[in-house]
This record gives C-alpha cells, structure tokens and sequence, in this order.
C-alpha cells in the first residue's frame, strides 16, 4: 500500500507543480520532463505495490539495472537492426522515390495516374510483404533493408510528388523569364519549395523504417537484431530484457526523428512552420 | 473520368512489369528444373513455365488472383482455409481498436485544446510514442493481456486476450493521427468567431458544441481515414510476432513458414482490399456527415 500511495501522491504533486510551471510560463522542457517522471513513479509504485511479477511486468528499476549490465548486447543488436538494415533500407528507399517523383514529374499524365494509386498503395499494409521479402533476399540485413524501401517508398514519394506541383505558376514564369533550363528551375525552385513536403514524407518514414526492420526480423534473422533478442526473450520470459530493447528503440526512434528534424530546419529555414 | 485513363495505364504499367519479374524470378527454377532432367527448354516454353509453377518465388497477377478467389469463394466462410475467415478475425479488433484509438484522440485532443498543462505534458509524449516501433512493443502487449484479460472477462465480452491485444496495438498505432487531426480542428476557429460566441454570453461547454466541434469535422473525416488503415496495419502487425493462427497476418506468416507463396500472396490482397474498403466506407460517412451538416464544412 505504502508503495502505491506514495506513487499516487508523487503523481498528485508532480501534476500540481506542472500546473504551476505552465502558469509560470517556464516549462516547455520541464513540463514533459516532469509528466515523464511521473508515469515511470507511477508503473514503478503499482508494480511494487501490488506484486506483479517480474515475467508480466518488471518495474523500470529492473529494466534500468538489465539496460546497465547488458551494454554490449544491446549495442550489437542496435547495430544489426537501426544502422544495417533501416538506415540502409530508408537511405535506399527515400531516394529512390525522391527520383522517381522527379521523372514523373515531366510526365503529367504519369502524375496524375500516379498520385491516386501512391495514395491507396501507402494505406495498405506493406508490412505483409516482409515474409515476402525475407524469402528473396535471405536471413541477414539486405532482406531487412527491403522491407523498410518497400514501406518508405509510397509515402516518401506522394509527398514528393505533391511537393513538386507545389510551386506557383508565377514563380515558374519567373524563371521561363530568366532564361531557365528545366534543370535550373528543378534545382532552384522546385526542389527547394518542395522540400517542407518531402521531408514531411521522410519524418512519417523514420517510424516505418524502424517497424519494418524489426517486423522483418520475426520471419528470420541471425542470432542478433533487436525483432530477433525481443520474440526469443519472449520466449524465456525475460522481460526485462524485452524492455530493454523496447527502451532502445524507442531513444533510437526518437533520436531518428529527431536527427530528420534537424536537418529539416536546415533546409527549410524559410518555411512560416519553422520561424 | 479525366482521371480514369492515367490511373488506369498505371496500373496497366504495374501488371505489366509484374509480369515480366514474374518471368525473370522464375525462370532460374524452371532451366534448373530441365537441365536436372537433361532437357532444353526454349524461351517461350520457358515462359510458359513460369506462369503456372505451384510455389513459384513471384506469383504472376493471374495466380494471386486465382488464390484469392479460391481463398473467398471455394470454401464456406466459417472453414479456416477461408479468407473471408481470416479477414473476420482480422476486421474485429480492427474496429475495435480503430474506436478505443478514436475516442482516446477525442478525449486527449478535447483535454488538450482546453487545458495548457495537457498541451504541455501529454503532448510532446504522443509524439514520442509514434517513434517507439510498435512491433517492438507487441509481444509485450500479448503477454500483459494474456494476465490481465483473464477471469470471467473473456467470456462476459466474447473476445479472447488474443483479439484485445491486438486491438490495444491497433489503438496504439490510430489515436496519434485522431489527436493531431482534433488538435487542430478543435483550435480551427479564429478569434473573431470566438470573439463572436463570447458576446453571446456562451458558456465552455456551448462554444465546444456549436463552434469548435463543428469547425473540427473536416479535419476529424480527414484523419479517420489515416487511423483506419493505421488500425488495420496494427492488427496485422498484432499478428505477426505473436504466434496467432487465426487472423490475415497469420495466414501471411503461416504461408512463409510452409513455403506456400500462394497463400501469402493471396492474404495479402485480401488485407489491401479489406484497407480498401474500409477507406471507402470512412469516405461515406464523411460525405454524409457533410451533407447532415449542410454541406458546406
């Protein structure tokens, strides 16, 4: 009892002080940070409290203590699955739609047939293809890289499409005016301004690449990679291992859409959404 | 019907190069095949060949089609050869975690507009949540409901734990775009127009029903759409990872496992239909929401 009153009042203050915060005006970081804290208090306080046993749910002290002692493990498997094969996948995959939206893009017939059948193929479950996938091109990253080009490429590229439609008539008149090649006004109008949209595309894709490079690794995968570590922990009901490998996706997810993030607000500094 | 030709000779585009990989994927087994048995094929028995093989590596579009209407029609629809089967299973905690996803967005998107402290804690957490690949979380999501969804629950509701968690992973995956889509919706209403209410004298609760809630339909339909097919991408997901047996993800996993393309191939066309579908009838509903609402939102 003491354990999940004590949670429960750590939640009550820490919900009051961010109340505060919000007032006080200063808490664009401090407020997550704070309701963070809480909910991890809070899972810690219920699972102490009421007992649940470790093979359900461990508490995040457990998890934190298996994260510290397995590093290596770890560090393996987040290389095996985020830098061999979504990276790999989504890097491949992004720009291979980048290019096709850009040769259709002189075909507006093309276009026009393209963007409703781009726009059904991203609402389907791609994922289903990774059985597929993993049959071709074997147990090791390549196939893991093919099933995050196949999920990335239809919303990367009816975002680039729309993207490249986006400039004015009056902008491209423009350029007829200064004399402009097709390339020219390719490379200095319509790229850039259809850079917000592109990278819209290329945001949505971080999360894909890294579900389709963990999914593909349940239909086969060498003994390492975190969609490998997580159903065989499953498996021998560790879980806080499983955890631990859920926590690292999730930094590596974040800092994933972080990273395009940035590189967004480089490229787009002249967009109203980022001043 | 401006649109109709240029969609039509993309598909056309698609069948055609689906087509000759066919052929290229397939030919090494059948030239492997007739050098075992000391024979020559020439090219066009070769193409022949491959458009008939029973495990081929690229079924040719005509086969997928052949499974798939062997899958909905050759078997009653209770048999577990039957897709429409499959797709039942598939299709209930589809919806079922599409309305937990959007009532969640609803509840958290409403909180949000009203309150900053929302704004400011739970928000920048949903976004974080999206990052987390949930397939990383489902096998998790499995166990905790096969623990907690136990007792007399099960039978009181008719659902097993199975059918709850990967409802739970479909709403994981649908109330994010519902709450950004809400978010916005409910926040759509400018200053003068609430400026306006104001000067009515009306209350909270009466500038959310006949201003904010309005002003936020197109952008709720809009997001809908998104969420459905999350939610169905989230049951298949549920699916995977997690040893079921019933359900179009199984039937995927089960078709890679005794190396039958067919099947595979053709659980995966039912799934697109079914995504198909179900937009569609979101699309409905929109238009009639619209035209309830004096079609001109």
């Amino acid at each position: 009892m003491i354990w999940i009153g004590g949670a429960l009042t750590f939640w009550v203050v820490a919900w009051l002080a961010n109340v505060a915060l919000v007032r006080a005006g200063l808490g664009r970081f401090l407020v997550p940070l704070l309701f963070g804290i809480a909910l991890l208090v809070l899972w810690e306080g219920f699972v102490r409290g009421l007992n649940v046993s470790a093979v359900i749910l461990p508490p995040p002290s457990a998890i934190w203590a298996k994260i510290v002692t397995s590093l290596p493990t770890l560090w393996g498997d987040f290389v095996q699955t985020i830098l061999r094969g979504a990276v790999s996948g989504y890097l491949i995959g992004c720009s291979a739609a980048v290019l096709t939206a850009v040769l259709i893009d002189r075909s507006p017939f093309l276009q026009k047939g393209l963007l409703p059948v781009g726009n059904f193929v991203a609402a389907l479950p791609i994922i289903g293809l990774a059985p597929i996938l993993v049959a071709w091109f074997g147990f090791d990253w390549q196939s893991k890289a093919a099933v995050v080009v196949a999920m990335v490429f239809f919303p990367v590229l009816i975002n680039a499409v729309a993207g490249l439609a986006d400039s004015q008539a009056m902008q491209r008149d423009l350029m007829r005016t200064y004399g402009a090649s097709y390339w020219q006004t390719l490379f200095k109008l319509r790229l850039p301004s259809a850079m917000p949209f592109i990278f819209n595309g290329l945001k949505i894709a971080t999360t894909l690449a890294l579900i389709g490079a963990i999914v593909a690794e349940f239909f086969g995968s060498p003994i390492q990679g975190m969609g490998f570590r997580i159903s065989t922990s499953v498996g021998q009901l560790a879980l806080d291992m499983v955890w631990a490998e859920i926590a690292v996706a999730a930094l590596a997810g974040s800092l994933f859409y972080g990273a395009v993030s940035m590189i967004e607000r480089g490229v787009t500094f002249w967009h109203p959404s980022q001043r | 019907m401006t649109r109709a030709l240029p969609v039509l000779t993309v598909i056309g585009l698609i069948v055609v190069i689906w087509y000759a990989a066919s052929v290229w994927m397939n030919a090494p087994w059948v030239y492997d095949q007739a050098a075992r048995a000391g024979e020559s094929v020439t090219f066009s028995q070769m193409v022949v060949e491959t458009q008939s093989q029973s495990r081929p590596v690229l079924p040719p579009p005509h086969q997928v089609g052949t499974a798939l209407w062997q899958g909905l029609t050759g078997q009653a629809i209770t048999s577990k050869r039957s897709l429409v089967y499959h797709g039942w299973v598939t299709l209930q905690s589809t919806l079922m975690g599409f309305v937990l996803g959007v009532v969640v967005g609803t509840a958290l998107a409403v909180a949000i507009v009203h309150a900053r402290v929302m704004d400011q804690s739970v928000m920048p957490w949903a976004v974080i949540s999206q990052t987390i690949p949930i397939v990383a979380l489902a096998p998790m999501i499995v166990v905790l409901s096969n623990s907690f969804w136990s007792g007399s629950l099960p039978q009181a509701t008719g659902m097993d734990s199975r059918t709850v968690a990967k409802a739970i992973i479909s709403a994981y995956l649908s109330f994010f775009p519902v709450l950004v889509g809400m978010t916005k919706g409910l926040r759509s209403p400018d200053a003068m127009q609430l400026d306006l209410l104001r000067t009515y004298g009306a209350s909270n609760g009466q500038t959310f029903r006949k201003l904010r809630l309005p002003a936020a339909m197109p952008y709720f339909f809009a997001s809908l759409k998104v969420a459905i097919a999350a939610s169905l991408i989230g049951a298949i997901v549920g699916e995977l990872p997690t040893g079921a047996i019933q359900g179009l993800g199984a039937r995927m996993l089960i078709g890679s496992q005794f190396g039958e393309p067919l099947i595979m191939w053709s659980a995966l066309f039912a799934a697109a239909i079914m995504a198909g579908f179900l937009i569609l009838i979101v699309g409905l509903a929109e238009r009639f929401a619209k035209a309830r609402m004096g079609g001109i939102a």
